[in-house]
């Protein structure tokens, strides 16, 4: 039988505050436990939450970039259930009038067709805290410093039909809001997750099937490999006859597969109400002009732009607007005055090669844009060769100086003084009258011997166009 | 609409509530009628009403995104039953 694949995301993105979504405790990474975990975010009775404005302002930026529905009221509710890591008993969330509503995103495909992915709602809740289950004496270990902190989840329709789709999107996601500097997309501390509803139908039937939930996907690689052994395992299940269960299951990257968590809780059953602790959030007309004001230039708009302003390829913007620090790179090259196609190639090229060989990120590079534009400019105006360019940005990554400075003080000027390339070429053909007479004899390969010569003679310096027009001239005159 | 036996079970299962067996029945009948009370709302026409999701008209106060909030660790975990290494210690949660 021939099997369709559907799936919806469910994308937990940390949004980038100083402080939590109702206290003022800190939400930096990585500090002691429970040193930024005050009486807010531990429940202690009396405390009150209070919303913190840049996370609604976050969340209307993302509401704006997928053009979606944003109502002029918000609604918090509590959802309730019990698990150490959750002081109150409930997670301040969101049920009804979401802040961000029906929205939707176009993604690329491999094929290069492009697919909108609706977007059912994005909205704000807090974080619960960690639970650790090293041996504490037999006892968990909770850590709530991330207890508050604010989210906002992205909740896709069920649009996906396969699992290179669902990646393009989650991927797609993850650049928007890099872009949009609301979340910082770091997957490994957990600032950016993805929950993955699967579930498989025969081609062609219109109802869905029963689907899986996947959580403790840490990773765009193991997204995918989860997708694909959760595929495979319902269609084994399916035609040897049996049932899906409908189920949240963990992946384990160690073992490559998913695994049932086994709750012993029957359906969930959130029960959520209104907080009554907390006011409806008004979205005024101000507030959500200013969010416009803020917006960024994002990936699509940047790329459409790159390609008809710097006449790049497709290939070319789409690399250069991956990211944001990429992108304002590569215009302070061009704004140096640079060829935007020449800039493109050393940008994604051999600055990326560089960067990746030292394990570099771009806003690490040793080399600057501007240096990288003083270098272009001495390609352009035949002061170095092509070739002598690679040997100069080395020693630019080295700290040697700027382009001018390392072409000075290693001599690599090129030599394009018509008379000086001459009396040099007089003296290699001086020097091999054997190799003249076979060229001249027919033997047209030999010129590649003498351009050869001129440039072990200059160490490379010889301009190349002068140095193959004066020996062809030289040569068969 | 009334409750039986098994739905104040689940209730409170959900709220983790340890009722007595002979209390079940008092409290099935209780909630009731505070449904049934409740239910005397639905006579009144609502079509046209939005409804509230707090019963002051006011909207929320936002915060500045400023961290305010020193480190207290010591004086919130005085009254914790066990802590180690700065963490909250609670029966194991996994099996």
């Amino acid at each position: 039988m021939q099997w369709e694949t559907v799936i919806g995301l469910e994308i937990h993105t940390q949004l980038a505050s100083k402080s939590k979504i109702f206290s003022g405790a800190s939400i930096a990474y990585g500090a002691e436990p429970n040193s930024q975990a005050c009486i807010v975010d531990l429940g202690f009775p009396g405390v009150l939450p209070v919303l913190n404005e840049a996370a609604v302002d976050m969340a209307l930026m993302f509401g704006l970039a997928v053009d979606a529905q944003i109502g002029s009221r918000s609604v918090f509710a509590r959802k309730n259930y019990f698990y150490p890591d959750l002081p109150k008993g409930y997670q301040i969330s969101q049920f009804e009038l979401p802040i961000v509503g029906r929205g939707s995103l176009t993604v690329d495909l491999e094929d290069g067709q492009q697919k909108e992915i609706g977007i059912t709602r994005a909205h704000l809740e807090e974080d619960a805290g960690k639970s650790l289950h090293e041996d504490f004496h037999g006892m968990s270990g909770i850590d709530l410093n991330r207890a508050g902190t604010p989210l906002l989840e992205i909740v896709s329709e069920p649009d996906m039909r396969s699992i290179k789709e669902a990646v393009a999107y989650a991927r797609k996601i993850h650049q928007l809001v890099v872009y949009l500097g609301i979340c910082d997309g770091n997957m490994q501390e957990g600032s950016f997750r993805v929950d993955a509803n699967l579930s498989m139908r025969p081609k062609g039937q219109q109802e869905f099937g029963t689907r899986t939930e996947l959580k403790n996907i840490n990773s765009f690689r193991f997204l995918e490999r989860a997708m694909n052994f959760e595929r495979e395992r319902q269609i084994d299940l399916l035609e040897s006859g049996k049932a899906v269960v409908q189920e949240t299951r963990l992946y384990d990257a160690d073992r490559d597969e998913t695994r049932s968590m086994r709750s012993k809780e029957e359906a969930n059953d959130y029960r959520y109400f209104p907080d009554p602790d907390l006011l409806p959030v008004e979205i005024t007309e101000q507030r959500l002009a200013q969010a416009k004001e803020r917006m960024p230039e994002l990936p699509d708009q940047k790329k459409a732009r790159f390609a008809s302003d710097y006449q790049l390829s497709d290939v070319d913007a789409t690399l250069l607007t991956q990211s944001r620090p990429q992108a304002d790179y590569y215009e302070q090259v061009v704004a140096t005055g640079a060829d935007p196609k020449i800039a493109a190639n050393w940008v994604t090229v051999e600055l990326a090669g560089a960067l990746n060989k030292a394990g570099l990120e771009l806003s690490d590079s040793p080399v600057s844009a501007e240096h990288l534009g003083g270098l272009l400019k001495r390609i352009a105006d035949s002061t170095i060769s092509g070739k002598l360019a690679k040997q100069v940005f080395e020693a630019i990554w080295q700290g040697e100086g700027d382009a001018d400075t390392v072409i000075e003080a290693k001599g690599l000027k090129q030599i394009t003084d018509t008379g000086q390339i001459e009396s040099i070429i007089d003296e290699i053909i001086a020097a091999n009258p054997k190799q003249v007479e076979q060229f001249q004899a027919g033997k047209d390969k030999l010129l590649g011997f003498f351009v050869g010569q001129v440039m072990k003679q200059t160490q490379g310096k010889a301009n190349p166009g002068q140095v193959n027009q004066i020996l062809l001239k030289k040569l068969k005159g | 609409m009334s409750l039986d036996r098994s739905d104040v079970e689940k209730i409170a299962h959900l709220a983790r509530l340890a009722l007595d067996e002979n209390q079940v029945e008092g409290y099935a009948a209780e909630l009731s009628n505070i449904l049934a009370l409740v239910e005397q709302l639905e006579v009144a026409d609502t079509d046209n009403i939005e409804p509230m999701a707090h019963p002051l008209h006011m909207a929320q106060r936002l915060r500045e995104d400023q961290v305010t909030e020193p480190d207290r660790r010591d004086q919130n975990q005085a009254i914790a039953p066990l802590v180690e290494n700065g963490l909250y210690l609670v029966p194991k949660v996994i099996e």
